[in-house]
């Protein structure tokens, strides 16, 4: 055997370069089956950073969704109630630049609102309840409906649906508790406020 | 009446920045009076001329970036860069290297990264290393001091400077080796010898003639500074220290092989000048206390290492940058213990 | 009295001058009662209690006005005698100048008490009873973070308190309250210590800290704890040492790990203020109702410490110390490093005010405008919890929030030593409490992101689950059926079918489809029966009027007969139609025979072929005629073969016929396979899912032809869309009308309320 290597280098070549390949092959196919990446990590990281309102708004029906459309090539600017935040997020995520949200798909909201039902109104026809992507509406057939206020998103999809008008969107209500300081108002020293005043608006988004 | 609604806290030290910029320039008073003594007014032309520079670029800079221009010069910093410049440039040498050397320290080194507090490097020094890269010649032609004079010289007039700055008029005799520059030189001797032979030293009495008031000078003054607690202590002690260990370790008994004496180390080149006003200076080092040691240290250690077996007789301004250059790996690694946790945690640690 | 408690130091601190003097030079006086107090419900850490009384009632002095909710919460007491004027939301002293629930006293001056239950010995009662009388008093932190003293000394069975320290450290700079308190009630304080000491199981260590500055304090306390095993403890003046975690650094060396409380390392940390309060509510019963505060300023005639109630305005106690407001630039309640501006003179003194601040502007000047970061690290310096503050100033001003926590911005204690050492002016601890206000807030927003998130997957599955069921049910329906129709077409003969058959056919077929099983039927019934009675019952029960004090109208009484009717001829109804069908189904099981015996009967067989094809969708016919025609081709070529063997002459004949068999099979089956996507997409989604679809398909082209609109043109849109929805709710109101739709009132609301917009935007 030994001879037989030494009087064919060649062989001998091909024979370590063949059994180096098939052990690596057996690592890497070791490798593969063991630490095999579950789902798909990246849609779940971006299904993460999206406000979960379910709203639609972006055109897709739910948030995942979008996260998945997000994940194959779609533009990351369709989420309203996620905001410039939302978007700063993602484009930090997907390492892209952050472009500002598009209109097309709804304005920014200032305050967070939540559904409500005036509950005299209320019919019962339980449109809203179908509606509502958060199951945050708690009612029968024929009897009052309620918001379960904690658990809705404010997405809005509640409103279309009725049919005698009773659902108001009411701005959430922010007591001390939720109250915060604000950052103090930017100083000129920072190198992203040498613009034009008219593109302040962008230069906050970068 | 109409309240303020203002967050915590209401007082305040009275501080300012611009005081402490202040009172860095005072600091250097006695340092600048012993250069001038012993090398005559060429030095004050270079500080009048740099400090002039330094400031219309600095106004011109931020003039151009749109920014209110009293505002930012008012915080004295360009001035600071000025007079660290203008006294660590040789007198008398030609306008244009001091000009130079100012539009590199404001312009490149200081507002292409956003101005004070952005600048990663030193603008005294990138401006110094910049100029003695390109105009070698210029820079290392030191003035004598004016214990080296012959008999009948004095030193040069004003006029005689003001041509030589402006005219490149040569003055004859008036350029000499600094003493570190015969220590590098040194091949043969002991160091006893070159103390015994070379005027630069023979004249002196403590390390090197003229050197070495300016550095007690500058000695003085960054003591004062530290009374007056402008900066914190670590950083200039810890370089100091480490390059009296340095220059103990290889002193080698005096032998002709011999870097020279910790003193003569201490009390030669830019060595108080750099302990006490650039490496000091907050933009560019490192953030702790423990950092700020090790950077000291890593300078300190770094100027023997150059001054000993580099190219360049001394070393300060490449020791900053390159230390300049470690001062986040080093904020990386020193983060100190906050109260409450067991150990301190590193900058790469997520939150548990 | 030598102590035995070792003194280390704390990192960092300050010494900003202290101007404790000029609130010493006089006594501990009062402030009368003001006509008014506005006593806010939430003075406290934790939840705001609940107000007990009512617009117009009388309360005593201590009465209890508003009850704690939960554990984390304190009671509020009526600081003096009056008449409540007013629950509502009043402006807050909180920095945010919010609004909350205040209860309103007008003062009636005689500050007549409630029967007080005083106590004279605490070893008397069981600990949890003198736990509760502090709990009662409405005892929170007086040194300014409002802590409810009751939840601090109730710690874990396992935290074992070895070490009580009474913090009189009073670091902050003008404030003297706590030195005031001490020098006056030293022997308060002492027994105080003691009685907590005694609900707490006589921890090793009982320590009163103060600052050196404060010797009279420290004379007064010395002297009261003769005798007691109470040390009193005096360290070097620097600020923040009187923040708890650094008087505990201080007086034990040891920390509070992040994210404890001080009882996990054995330590229980009061206020001067508290520990007095808290004597005062177990030895006289007395609750909670007025404080000591520091009223200081150079805007000030007098400047002293006074004892004032609960819920006086501060504007009020101003008055009284001769405040100049044109000189004033500012009102700080609190010291002047950690001390906030107040929003307005008039919100009213509370539990945590220990000092009220009236600077001039040469006093504490506004602040000057920030300049750049130059790194000095002064700041890292001064900070007492070796925090790098430009770090957290940097990622603070990026937002970056990740950074931020692993910088451990969360242990910054907002001392504001690092701000007031900045020489470049930088609003520091400002920048740290926006940026702790984010991370919350983020977090807060995670949390109900996760729970959307949670909540809106569960529907999904809900949604898809139900699908699945109704397509199971389905498909057992559809092959039950088969496997009927397959039984009867092996069973039937050749017999044609009838043409003028089929529609008969088809009704027997379909009543039969509908059939259930006899226990189906009957629980049916039974539920019809049951949901009747119900709905009788709740027509019977009483009215209850709309609002509160409206009567109940002819109108409200005639509906209600008019719907009991109703219920009762339902009832009526369905009891009959159980009966009968208990009847039949007696009858049934008494005949059993008559059931199947259609079956062996060939017609029916034949209709229900003819019913079974006529009522089978599109694929399943052609998936029918396919089988029938191969096996009539089987059949075919079987015939064909034979013939052929035979040499029969019909065989081409035979041949052909196979052959357009052949190419009618092929046919069908080109037409079935391009049935089948058309099939699939048809019954996939569902009805809600159509209405989320339809809902999100109009709010996006909405949204999408807002943005592009102008203001005229949206308003037209919402014009346009609110008319199409009018029209919409009218129509469905005639409906209504004309079926006498009980909703009627609600439909005839919404078109009015409906039409009330349009005018408007008409209008606009």
């Amino acid at each position: 055997m030994f001879e037989l290597i030494a009087q064919h280098p060649i062989i001998a070549a091909l024979v370590a370069l063949i059994s180096l390949a098939a052990l690596f092959g057996a690592i890497l196919g070791f490798a593969a089956v063991k630490f095999k990446v579950e789902g798909d990590p990246i849609v779940d990281q971006i299904d993460n950073l999206l406000p979960q309102t379910q709203c639609g708004q972006c055109g897709y029906p739910g948030c995942r969704p979008y996260a998945q459309a997000i994940a194959g090539g779609d533009a990351i600017n369709k989420c309203p109630p996620g905001g410039q935040s939302t978007i700063n997020a993602l484009a930090d995520l997907l390492a892209v630049p952050a472009p500002t949200l598009d209109e097309e798909h709804g304005v920014e909201s200032e305050v967070k609102k939540v559904a409500f039902i005036r509950e005299d109104e209320c019919i019962g026809c339980t449109k809203c309840i179908q509606a509502c992507p958060m199951d945050a509406i708690l009612g029968a057939a024929k009897q009052m409906h309620t918001v379960i206020a904690d658990e809705c998103t404010g997405c809005d999809l509640c409103v279309e649906p009725c049919p005698v008008d009773c659902i108001d969107m009411i701005p959430v209500e922010t007591g001390v508790k939720e109250w915060k300081w604000e950052l103090p108002p930017l100083k000129p020293g920072i190198i992203a406020t040498d613009r034009h005043p008219q593109d302040q608006h962008t230069g906050k988004a970068a | 009446m109409a309240l303020l609604k203002v967050t915590s806290p209401h007082a305040h030290k009275g501080h300012s920045t611009a005081q402490l910029m202040r009172l860095v320039i005072l600091a250097t008073l006695p340092g600048f009076l012993a250069l001038v003594w012993f090398f005559g007014v060429g030095v004050v032309f270079n500080v009048a001329l740099a400090c002039l520079a330094c400031v219309g670029f600095e106004a011109l800079a931020i003039k151009l970036r749109g920014r209110p221009v009293m505002f930012y010069l008012r915080d004295y910093s360009a001035l600071v860069t000025g007079v660290l410049l203008g006294l660590s440039l040789p007198p008398y040498c030609p306008w244009w290297i001091v000009v130079v050397g100012s539009l590199c320290a404001i312009i490149l080194a200081k507002q292409l990264y956003g101005g004070m507090g952005f600048n990663p490097f030193n603008p005294a020094m990138v401006a110094y290393v910049i100029l003695l890269i390109s105009f070698p010649v210029e820079m290392t032609q030191w003035a004598a001091p004016s214990t080296l004079l012959e008999a009948g010289q004095t030193l040069p007039g004003i006029s005689d400077s003001l041509q030589k700055i402006w005219a490149g008029v040569p003055i004859d005799g008036y350029t000499a080796a600094t003493p570190l520059d015969i220590m590098k030189q040194n091949n043969s001797l002991l160091v006893a010898d070159v103390y015994a032979n070379e005027p630069a030293f023979n004249t002196g009495t403590l390390a090197g003639a003229g050197w070495e008031w300016a550095n007690i000078g500058f000695l003085i003054g960054g003591l004062f500074l530290l009374s007056q607690r402008v900066f914190t202590w670590h950083a200039p002690v810890s370089m100091l220290i480490a390059l009296t260990v340095m220059a103990t370790l290889f002193h080698d008994g005096g032998s002709s092989s011999s870097g020279g004496s910790p003193l003569f180390h201490l009390l030669s080149g830019a060595t108080m000048l750099g302990a006490f006003f650039i490496v000091t200076d907050p933009v560019s080092s490192a953030v702790s206390k423990k950092g700020r040691i090790i950077y000291g240290a890593a300078i300190g250690v770094l100027v023997f290492v150059i001054r000993h077996w580099g190219n360049y007789p001394d070393a300060l301004a490449f020791s900053v940058l390159l230390l300049n250059f470690a001062a986040p790996f080093i904020d990386y690694y020193t983060l100190p213990r906050t109260y409450g946790h067991a150990k301190a945690r590193r900058a790469t640690e997520k939150e548990e | 009295m030598t102590s035995l408690i070792r003194i280390r130091d704390i990192p960092g601190g300050i010494h900003p001058p202290e101007h404790k003097d000029q609130s010493l030079r006089l006594p501990l006086g009062s402030v009368p009662l003001p006509p008014q107090l506005v006593v806010p419900v939430s003075q406290h850490i934790g939840e705001p209690a609940t107000p007990v009384v009512s617009v117009g009632e009388r309360v005593l002095t201590g009465q209890l006005i508003a009850a704690a909710n939960g554990v984390f919460s304190a009671n509020i007491h009526a600081p003096s005698s009056g008449t409540v004027i007013a629950v509502e939301d009043r402006m807050l002293t909180h920095p945010s100048g919010m609004s909350d629930t205040c209860i309103v006293i007008e003062t009636d001056g005689k500050d007549e008490w409630i029967p007080l239950q005083p106590c004279e010995d605490y070893h008397a009662l069981d600990k949890a009873a003198l736990q509760e009388k502090i709990r009662l008093a409405g005892v929170a932190g007086l040194g300014g973070a409002g802590f409810p003293t009751a939840v601090k000394l109730n710690p874990r069975s396992t935290e074992v308190i070895d070490t009580l320290i009474i913090n009189g450290a009073e670091c902050e700079p003008y404030i003297t309250a706590d030195d005031m308190l001490m020098q006056t009630r030293a022997d308060e304080i002492i027994a105080g210590t003691l009685m907590i000491s005694h609900l707490l199981h006589e921890p090793k260590d009982l320590i009163i800290g103060l600052e050196d500055n404060k010797p009279k304090a420290l004379a007064a306390l010395q002297k009261a704890a003769e005798g007691t095993r109470v040390q009193v403890v005096e360290f070097p003046t620097k600020y923040p040492s009187g923040g708890a975690k650094q008087i505990i650094q201080i007086l034990t060396g040891r920390e509070i790990p992040t994210d404890h409380h001080s009882a996990y390392i054995g330590v229980i940390c009061l206020n001067v203020g508290t520990v007095a309060a808290a004597w005062r509510a177990v030895r006289y019963g007395e609750p909670l109702i007025s404080r000591i505060t520091t009223v200081v300023g150079e805007t000030l005639e007098i400047q002293r410490n006074v004892e004032v109630r609960i819920g006086t305005p501060i504007d009020f106690v101003l008055a009284q110390h001769g405040f100049d407001a044109k000189k004033a630039s500012r009102l700080i309640m609190g010291g002047p490093m950690m001390g906030f501006t107040l929003p307005s003179p008039s919100v009213p003194v509370i539990k945590t005010t220990n000092c009220i601040l009236a600077p001039t502007l040469k006093e504490l000047p506004p602040p000057a405008p920030a300049q750049a970061c130059i790194r000095c690290g002064l700041c890292a310096d001064a900070c007492p919890a070796s925090l790098l503050p430009q770090q957290l100033f940097w990622y603070a001003q990026a937002e970056d929030m990740e950074k931020l926590q692993a910088h451990n911005l969360f242990d910054c204690i907002e001392c504001g030593a690092c701000s007031y050492v900045c020489p470049s002016n930088i609003p520091l601890v400002q920048y740290y409490r926006a940026a702790k206000g984010s991370i919350r807030q983020h977090e807060q927003e995670k949390e109900k992101s996760d729970r959307s998130r949670r909540r809106f997957e569960f529907r999904q599955q809900r949604i898809a689950k139900e699908e699945a069921e109704k397509e199971a049910k389905r498909l057992a329906r559809k092959q039950a059926a088969e496997e009927a129709k397959q039984k009867l077409a092996e069973k039937a003969a050749a017999a044609a079918p009838a043409p003028q058959a089929e529609v008969v056919a088809e009704a027997v077929a379909k009543a039969r489809a509908v059939q259930q099983t006899p226990e189906e039927q009957q629980a049916k019934l039974e539920r019809i029966l049951a949901a009747a009675r119900n709905s009788l019952e709740h027509a019977q029960q009483p009215l209850v009027p709309n609002e509160e004090g409206a009567v109940i109208t002819q109108e409200q009484l005639e509906k209600q007969q008019a719907r009991i009717k109703q219920a009762e001829l339902k009832v009526s109804e369905a009891e009959k139609k159980l009966a009968d069908f208990m009847a039949t189904q007696n009858n049934s099981t008494a005949a059993p025979a008559d059931t199947p015996a259609p079956a062996n009967d060939p017609v029916a067989a034949a209709i229900a072929r003819a019913q079974a094809k006529l009522s089978m969708s599109p694929e399943e016919k052609l998936r029918s005629t396919l089988e029938s025609l191969q096996t009539r081709l089987a059949k075919a070529q079987e015939k064909a073969n034979a013939a052929k063997a035979e040499g029969s002459p019909t065989a081409d004949a035979l041949q052909q016929g196979v052959e357009k068999l052949q190419q009618k099979i092929a046919d069908t089956e080109a037409e079935l396979a391009q049935l089948a996507p058309a099939a699939s997409e048809a019954n996939a989604p569902s009805a809600e899912q159509h209405a989320a679809e339809a809902a999100i398909e109009k709010a996006k082209a909405k949204a999408a032809a807002l943005a592009t609109m102008s203001e005229e043109e949206k308003r037209a849109e919402q014009l346009k869309s609110v008319e199409t929805r009018l029209q919409k709710a009218r129509e469905r109101l005639a409906k209504a009308e004309a079926d006498n739709d009980p909703n009627i009132e609600a439909f005839r609301n919404g078109v009015v309320k409906l039409e009330e917009k349009h005018r408007e935007l008409q209008d606009a």
